[in-house]
């Protein structure tokens, strides 16, 4: 069965690809992904606030004791070769890049113009395949607009496509006013794919402590609906690609993420849950059910189920909010 | 040949370049100020630097300087070049070893940043007292001046040692020159080459051990022969100096700079001379030039070649004309007819006298330079004004005023020598950045320019708010001034608190530039001066600038850090250097020194250079002054005499000023001194809210300076009490009806926050808000200060109603420890603090050296204080390695004289009374109410004592108050208990006498710089582990625990409070010895220690830090003697290890180290914990010894009566 899809223009062998997570980290893992067919590693976000953060705290610490004292001018080593920033990050992108065949993409959590350029560029010259900009911006400003919040991201993305020439894909958080005018907006921009969406950090309140606690959930199958809704609303409105980032943990799920116009389908929590293997499983699952109903390859499902082809487009808009509401019964 | 560079380093660097270029084994031990020496050493061979014949010298650090010196000399008689680098009691304890080494005519030179050797007091600071104490050992002894000196030195004395086999010590003076910064010209590798004879080295490798050639070294020799063959080496000790000087002479054709045996300067028919070696003589030469231009006949002899002391050639150095001689000693050798140089000057002048002099000039001696103290061009002239007398004293004293003794030289008003170029003196916080900016300007001047420059550092003895003063010099001259700046053209003051603290502007020269950060505007900073300060800015014409720094360096988001900023505004007006290329220079030393640590940080600090200049403003100085405001006094009027004659004037940085009949004359000194130096440190302060708090006190437990206290008592107390004074209801049962108060110590708090973060009392409707948050210093100080004074006032509770001396119990007694100068959030003095609530008035405590003798003892303020009662620890501190043995000898000592008064009480209580002795000799004193009925008899037994007459009853009463329990505690680092310190622990646990042992475990050297020790833990950096230390943690729990008899714990304060206030009790009741192990975070982790509990938390629940307790009672009640205290590990060890930069920057280095740190970290911490899981299920271990050591004594007392 030809599974065969392309992404920013990117050839790849199936569009089931593990998506920005801890598993890139590990050599190791990364060779097995391969091995179970993954067609391209993704890696995990570069937090460009976390490495400020930590670089500045880390020199705060060494440095605010530094030459204090008559007995001694430092308490940890004077370190020649540390790699504060992004260094041991692109180090491992080259590795990975070594280690496999499949193009290597990098992920890369940013806010501000200036640290996303000089990040990119980087893990361009690092031999990035492409690169993600990971939009995760909680703005709780009551004077940051949307159209504020939205005009900087755009600007951010044309910038950062001036500096690369490998594709750009934007992955965006599912909480914009008008999502469809946004990924028009993000095409003029120059960005090459969307990624929907990311997922929230979505922190838990420890009603003993009073405490808000950091929480990090692996995704369920339920929040794919999310994401099915908007692909089949963005698709033919974006000139470049589609992703489905969230809630695919199976070869039926990763399908309907496809009909609905994505060219690949993200695969994380399900990885982490039930290892590499499990992506060859989704693969030969999405084959056998293809075979079955006899398609001809994947393409051929492609975007069949989006907005601008389904059957019953009002299905997917407020409509659809009826008739759940409708198919609601008490037990 | 190579081109020689002009570089910019202190003595430590510029010797260590030398002998890491020359040596290919280096055996170190940390000790101030020798330490960066081997330091840097480590870095370069971690860094892979190769010495001139292309390999890598293997460096490692030992667990003491013994060990290092019998690793140097092994490495020596397997043939290796070896080195080590060392000062002060770490010298005194290789003495062993320099004897077999000289013995043994083995080439090798060791070198030493002379310091003070520990007296009436430990010193870090220096002077010859070390050296002189191994001039006996046939080591040879070379001594340099300069930065410069120490660099050359260093590669004269391993060529000298090379050819002449004597080896050497090359010393040059701690801190006045191992620690100041000074341009230099750099030797290359080809000098280094052009020194060292192959031929040498080749013939040093024959005569290595090798089973190849096998020969015998270290017999044991008898009378018929020792004393021959050791005679036969005179040959090569007579040969010695001629090999020296052939070394210098090599050195001069390859740098052109010459040396001498003994470098005579001055007058060429002088007739008064100093002799001197070190650092003092660049001062006495730089004067000598001065006076001799005005015409004195007077010169200098700089000694070089100390030992083997060249009779000849010190001679032939003098000039002929000379009459009087002083020697200068930078040592003191009480009861000697004089210090040794002088000595040998005596000797040398007596042997040569006929031939050389028509009349036998007269030799004095003096002593100078004790500890750093100052030498200045002000002493020299005084020695000569001396010689000039007609009898000049002999034994005399100069740079101190000895009102005693009288052996003090009175000093004249001579000036500074007057130079042109800059001469700069900048207050700064250890924290504010000061000092590292000051060093990098040096070396942007150094580099940049063609001036010739200095920087020398003078730091406070506190951990936390040290105050720094540099004094910087540049100019087109040499710089020959060891001392501090007598007169500066610029002066800057980095914080505005210091304009009350001190006399900044004391030093300032007549239209000297001042730069002042302050938190006011151009227009207002005026008004906010001390009328001193203006006074003294109108009188001179400063030119007056000003900054808020703090201001720009938060715009930068560089929080207190305000080094680039401060650094910016110097060369912006000092004319030290071009505006423009200075702030490129600048920008380029960020980028260097930061560059390692992030693009964000660099960014931080271009961002505080570009906005600097804009904030920074010339103020126009009033011709009047208007400020009526005044400097406050240094301590309150309510202060102790001592404290206003002496403290004070310590305080006020004036100590130099004290003179000889201020001091006690053996050292001991008051306690309870540290409550009178208000310190102001904190920016923000904890605020109470009586609503909210649930009264747990572990605010009060947590706080490492004793600065938030809780009382309960009766509210009648409340009478007079300050209106803004809270309190509230008490709210247990054991003392209802009473009221409660927290208070905060608002001058003495550091306002690290451990308190709010501990508190677990949170506004139901508001959880932001606490039952302590922070709040800003200013506008509350004045206030809580009478709060807190009123609070002190009110009665503590009597010890003896607290019902249970749990956490909430044990806070209600009074800290015996206060207002230290341990860090911000120091991890340590927490369990110190408690040791003192609980056994403080009766507690003796052995100090191992460190930083808990630093912030426990260090001088001019101390922590340990007294209760109403006048009682209080009696602390003392011996030495790094024997703290153990010292504390135990405090244990037999107070054994002793208990048994001596119940003997006495028996043999004379027909007088005082059966019952009355009775009660005495078999009293329970398990509790507090058992001590305090037992601190009554001893009354009543004194009393009675006092109507009697005779010896036994006076030496009763001499001993009655060791008839109430002494709690002995052993108090020290790791570094201590592990290292230096371990084989006399283990001895005392093994002794099992009744002490307690308390390690304070950092796991590094923390004192001395974060030096790795035993205690280090797995995947931690630290120095002389840089790459991540391979191997775990001494188990040094498991290995007390092995002997059966001791009672041990691990404890960790921040994780379980309550176990740790359990285990000090239990320690404290155990009559054998008790070994505590304290987790302690430290500024050395490389994190912010406002996290430190949370931090210990996660030690904890990780299983990196099990906490447990093993009690031998336990075994004789048939149960298991270990109790695991922590639950089963439920995080990982890598969210322990992830929080702390010392495990980070190993990841920073290499991921896959790191990762593998992880993975075996668990491991170990999983293997550990189930080690201890099953010797908690071993019931039996045996009967516990050496518990009841008095069972015998009445025994002793009863055959002693008959």
């Amino acid at each position: 069965m030809d599974l065969t899809t392309t992404y920013m223009g990117i050839p790849l062998s199936n569009p089931l690809m593990p998506g920005a997570g801890p598993m890139a980290d590990d050599l190791d893992t990364v060779k097995r992904l391969e091995d179970a067919g993954a067609p391209a590693i993704v890696m995990r976000s570069l937090f460009e606030e976390q490495l400020e953060e930590e670089q500045i705290a880390s020199h705060r610490a060494i440095e605010g004791h530094s030459n204090a004292s008559a007995e001694a001018s430092s308490f940890l080593p004077a370190h020649h070769d540390l790699a504060f920033g992004p260094d041991s990050y692109l180090e491992q992108l080259r590795h990975i890049k070594e280690a496999v065949d499949v193009p290597v993409f990098g992920s890369l959590n940013g806010t501000s113009a200036g640290g996303w350029l000089e990040f990119a560029k980087l893990m361009e010259e690092a031999g990035a395949a492409g690169i993600e900009l990971n939009v995760y911006q909680l703005s709780t400003d009551p004077a940051d607009t949307a159209e504020k919040l939205e005009k900087r991201i755009a600007e951010m993305v044309t910038s950062v496509k001036k500096q690369v020439s490998i594709p750009v894909a934007v992955k965006l958080s599912p909480f914009f006013t008008s999502l469809v005018h946004f990924a028009q907006r993000l095409d003029d921009a120059g960005a090459d794919a969307l990624i929907l969406f990311n997922r929230f950090y979505q922190p838990d309140i420890n009603v003993e402590e009073l405490e808000v606690e950091p929480r990090l959930q692996l995704s369920t199958p339920s929040e794919l609906l999310l994401r099915l809704r908007w692909l089949a609303a963005v698709s033919g409105n974006f000139s470049g690609s589609l992703v489905a980032s969230g809630g695919v943990h199976d070869s039926i799920g990763a399908l309907k993420a496809v009909m609905s116009g994505a060219h690949v389908a993200q695969v994380v929590s399900a990885l982490l849950m039930h290892g590499p293997g499990h992506l060859t499983e989704m693969r030969q699952g999405l084959e056998r059910w293809l075979e079955e109903h006899e398609y001809e390859s994947l393409r051929q499902a492609h975007g069949s189920m989006n907005l601008q082809r389904c059957p019953d487009p009002r299905a997917f808009t407020r409509a659809n909010y009826i008739h759940v509401l409708g198919s609601w019964r008490p037990d | 040949m190579s081109k020689r560079r002009h570089i910019t380093v202190d003595g430590n660097e510029a010797v260590a370049s030398v002998a890491h270029r020359t040596n290919e084994v280096i055996a170190i031990y940390p000790i101030t100020p020798a330490s960066p020496m081997g330091e840097h050493a480590d870095a370069w061979s971690v860094q892979g630097r190769e010495n001139i014949w292309g390999t890598i010298p293997e460096v490692a650090e030992m667990q003491s300087e013994a060990g290092a010196a019998g690793t140097v000399h092994g490495s020596l008689q397997a043939g290796a070049l070896t080195t080590t680098f060392t000062a002060s009691q770490g010298l005194l304890l290789m003495i062993p070893n320099l004897y077999k080494i000289a013995g043994e005519l083995t080439p090798c030179c060791i070198h030493v940043a002379a310091r003070t050797i520990a007296t009436h007091a430990l010193s870090i600071f220096g002077d010859h007292s070390d050296v002189m104490a191994v001039r006996q050992t046939g080591f040879g002894l070379l001594c340099s001046g300069s930065v410069q000196e120490a660099h050359d030195f260093a590669a004269i004395a391993q060529s000298a040692t090379l050819a002449s086999r004597v080896p050497f010590i090359h010393f040059f003076d701690g801190f006045r020159t191992s620690h100041e910064v000074a341009k230099i010209e750099e030797l290359t590798d080809d000098d280094l080459r052009g020194m060292i004879d192959d031929d040498h080295v080749q013939a040093h490798r024959a005569r290595a051990l090798t089973p190849d050639r096998p020969v015998v070294r270290g017999t044991a020799q008898n009378p018929d022969t020792f004393f021959q063959a050791r005679e036969a080496c005179n040959g090569h000790y007579l040969a010695c100096p001629g090999e020296v000087q052939k070394a210098m002479d090599r050195f001069g054709e390859l740098t052109g700079r010459a040396y001498r045996l003994f470098d005579y300067v001055g007058h060429p028919e002088a007739e008064r001379v100093i002799v001197m070696m070190g650092s003092g003589a660049e001062t006495a030469e730089e004067t000598v030039l001065g006076l001799v231009e005005e015409g004195h006949k007077i010169g200098l002899l700089i000694v070089r070649l100390y030992r083997p002391f060249d009779l000849s050639a010190f001679i032939g150095a003098l000039p002929q004309t000379v009459k009087q001689i002083a020697v200068l000693d930078r040592t003191k050798e009480p009861g000697s007819i004089g210090e040794p140089l002088y000595l040998d000057v005596m000797a040398g002048v007596h042997q040569a006298t006929e031939a050389r002099w028509e009349k036998k000039p007269l030799v004095v001696g003096g002593r100078y330079g004790l500890s750093s103290k100052e030498f200045t061009p002000r002493c020299v002239r005084a020695v000569y004004n001396e010689l000039a007398e007609t009898k000049p004293r002999h034994g005399f004293t100069v740079g101190i005023v000895d009102d005693v003794t009288h052996l003090s030289l009175p000093l004249d008003d001579m000036d500074e020598t007057p130079r042109e170029g800059v001469q700069a003196i900048f207050y700064g916080l250890g924290s504010d950045g000061t000092v590292g900016a000051n060093k990098n300007s040096i070396k942007i001047i150094g580099q940049h320019t063609d001036m010739h420059a200095q920087g020398y550092f003078v730091y406070d003895s506190k951990k936390a708010g040290a105050v720094t003063i540099s004094h910087l010099r540049f100019g087109p001259q040499r710089i020959q001034s060891a001392y501090l700046i007598q007169h500066a053209n610029f002066v800057a003051c980095h914080q505005f608190q210091f304009m009350d603290r001190y006399d900044v502007l004391e030093k300032a020269l007549p239209g000297a530039v001042f730069l002042l950060n302050a938190p006011y505007g151009p227009d207002q900073v005026w008004d906010r001066l001390p009328k001193e300060a203006q006074e003294t800015i109108v009188e001179k014409k400063l030119r007056f600038y000003t900054i808020d720094a703090y201001e720009v360096a938060k715009a930068a988001g560089l929080g207190v850090r305000i080094n680039t900023i401060m650094q910016t505004c110097f060369f912006a007006i000092s004319g030290a250097m071009e505006r423009e290329e200075a702030i490129a220079a600048i920008k380029g030393a960020i980028e260097k020194s930061y560059g390692k640590r992030g693009p964000a940080v660099v960014k931080q600090n271009f961002a505080a250079v570009d906005t600097a200049l804009a904030h920074l403003h010339e103020v126009r100085v009033h011709d009047a002054v208007t400020s009526t405001h005044v400097r406050p006094p240094i301590v309150s009027e309510e202060a102790p005499d001592f404290v206003q004659r002496v403290t004070a004037v310590m305080l006020a940085d004036k100590g130099d000023l004290l003179p000889v009949s201020a001091f006690p004359v053996d050292g001991t000194w008051p306690v309870g001194t540290s409550k009178w130096e208000k310190r102001n440190l904190a920016r923000q302060i904890p605020v109470w809210d009586p609503k909210i708090c649930i009264q747990c006190n572990h605010c009060t437990l947590v706080c490492p300076h004793s600065a938030i206290r809780a009382k309960v008592f009766d509210g009648e107390t409340l009478v007079d009490a300050p209106e803004a004074f809270q309190t509230t209801d008490y709210k247990a049962k054991d003392f209802r009806g009473l009221t409660y108060s927290l208070q905060v110590a608002p001058e003495d708090c550091t306002g690290c926050t451990l308190c709010v973060k501990v508190c677990p009392a949170k506004d139901k409707s508001n959880p932001r808000h606490k039952a302590i948050d922070m709040a800003d210093h200013g506008p509350l100080v004045d206030q809580e200060r009478d709060n807190y004074a009123f609070f002190l006032d009110i009665p503590n509770v009597d010890r003896t109603a607290i019902k249970r001396l749990d956490v909430k119990g044990s806070q209600f007694l009074e800290p015996l420890f206060e207002s230290s100068g341990a860090c911000v959030g120091c991890g340590e003095t927490p369990y110190i603090k408690l040791l003192t609530q609980l056994f403080g008035d009766r507690a003796l405590i052995a100090n191992a050296t460190g930083c808990s003798s630093i912030y426990g003892g260090n001088l001019p303020t101390t922590p340990y204080t007294t209760n109403s009662d006048g009682r209080g620890p009696a602390w003392s501190n011996s030495l790094f390695e024997d703290n153990a043995e010292f504390g135990f000898g405090f244990r037999l000592a107070v054994d002793e004289h208990a048994q001596n008064a119940r003997l006495l009480a028996k043999k004379l209580a027909g007088e005082i009374g059966e019952d009355l002795v009775t009660q005495l000799v078999d009293a329970d004193q398990s509790d507090e109410a058992g001590i305090a009925a037992q601190r009554e008899r001893v009354v009543a037994l004194k009393a009675k004592l006092s109507a009697m007459k005779g010896g036994p009853a006076q030496h009763l009463t001499a001993l009655a108050d060791y008839l109430v329990t002494k709690s002995i505690w052993l108090v020290g680092g790791d570094g201590w208990a592990y290292d230096i310190g371990y084989g006399g622990l283990d001895h005392v646990v093994a002794m099992g006498r009744n002490v307690n042992i308390l390690v304070l475990d950092t796991e590094v050297y923390s004192n001395t710089g974060g030096q790795a020790s035993k205690a280090t833990p797995l995947g931690a950096s630290a120095k002389f582990a840089a790459a991540g230390k391979d191997i775990p943690k001494k188990d040094l729990g498991l290995e007390a625990i092995s002997y059966g008899n001791a009672y041990v714990a691990s404890i960790a304060f921040g994780a379980d409070n309550k176990q740790m206030v359990k285990v000090f009790r239990e320690a404290d009741a155990f009559e054998g010895t008790s070994l505590i192990i304290a987790y302690s975070h430290c500024i050395a982790h490389g994190y912010d220690l406002a996290f430190g509990l949370q931090q210990q938390s996660r030690a904890v629940s990780s299983g990196v830090w099990p906490l447990y307790r093993f009690d031998p009672r336990r075994s004789a009640e048939g149960k298991a003697p270990l109790q695991l205290d922590a639950k089963a590990p439920t995080t990982r060890v890598e969210e322990y290890m992830r929080f702390e930069s010392r495990f980070r920057m190993v990841e920073r280095m290499d991921p896959a180290r790191f990762k593998n740190f992880v993975d075996k970290s668990q491991q170990h911490a999983e293997r550990r914990i189930k080690v201890y899981q099953q010797l908690a299920g071993i019931e039996e271990l045996g009967a516990p010894r050496g518990i009841d050591t008095d069972t015998d004594t009445d025994a002793d007392a009863d055959a002693d009566a008959e």
